[in-house]
């Protein structure tokens, strides 16, 4: 499946749907629209990754170089993913331990809210 | 024994298309259907590693990947990078991966290995026989 990706607000947050495969052919564009979104002003986003079905190591980079930015900006990034296969990349990369990981959306608004986003 | 051969030119595209066709030979081998997603991470990351080389190096050869079921599943994928820049297993930890200084591009390829060599039990990262390049080969059993 292609690629899919739509935002949305949620109060001072930014909500980035993702949905398809995030590979080195399509992980571009997902760049493209984090940096639309930074470089527009937007500092607290959350990336739902809920309908991804496939995710490689150029997808992880794309959402890794947003990370840093944000932080670099004084906001801050999260990401929302409650599927174990997508999980497990995250455990073996050991960049779960890099992002901020929610199961969903409200979950990860409310964390990032008390201030224990990053 | 059945053997599936690919040759891909080295553009970011076709990358799907062999993860596509090296799951359906996973499948149609006998592997297990709960591999297939890690067969499906592995395949996509050891293309991506292949087309990344060529690119870097400006080769417009193909990047063949070979399927085979003698026994085990077995794929391999032969790029044809000089080899000094093929091999090396970079496992970075997790301090190093948020670090500024690190770029995307060795961020990606130090996840990519990370993933490879977490996905893949039988894993092997080599200089080609003959000629130029490196093949990474991947096992799999087949469940019966």
């Amino acid at each position: 499946m292609e690629l899919s990706l739509a935002t949305r607000t949620v109060g001072e947050h930014t909500v980035l749907e993702v949905g398809g495969e995030v590979d080195v052919y399509t992980a571009p564009r997902l760049r493209e629209r984090l940096l639309e979104l930074i470089d527009g002003g937007a500092r607290r986003v959350v990336v739902d990754l809920g309908r991804v079905d496939f995710l490689d190591s150029t997808g992880l980079g794309v959402l890794v170089g947003a990370l840093k930015r944000l932080r670099s900006a004084g906001g801050s990034f999260a990401l929302v993913c409650d599927k174990e296969p997508l999980l497990k990349i995250f455990r073996i990369t050991a960049l779960d331990q890099v992002f901020p990981l929610h199961p969903t959306v409200d979950a990860a608004i409310s964390a990032d809210s008390t201030g224990a986003g990053a | 024994m059945a053997t599936v051969k690919l040759s891909f030119s080295p553009a970011p595209v076709h990358v799907r298309t062999a993860r596509l066709v090296g799951v359906a030979v996973a499948r149609r081998a006998g592997v297990r259907e709960d591999l297939l997603d890690e067969v499906r991470l592995a395949i996509g990351e050891a293309c991506t590693r292949a087309v990344a080389l060529h690119r870097q190096y400006g080769l417009s050869d193909p990047v063949l990947v070979e399927m085979s079921d003698s026994g085990a599943y077995a794929v391999r994928v032969v790029d044809r990078a000089p080899i000094e820049a093929g091999i090396g297993l970079a496992a970075l930890p997790p301090d190093e991966l948020a670090k500024e200084s690190l770029s995307e591009d060795a961020l990606t390829t130090g996840v990519g290995f990370a993933l490879l060599a977490g996905f893949v039990e039988d894993l092997q990262v080599r200089p080609v026989e003959e000629g130029i390049g490196t093949e990474v080969r991947m096992v799999w059993p087949v469940g019966r």
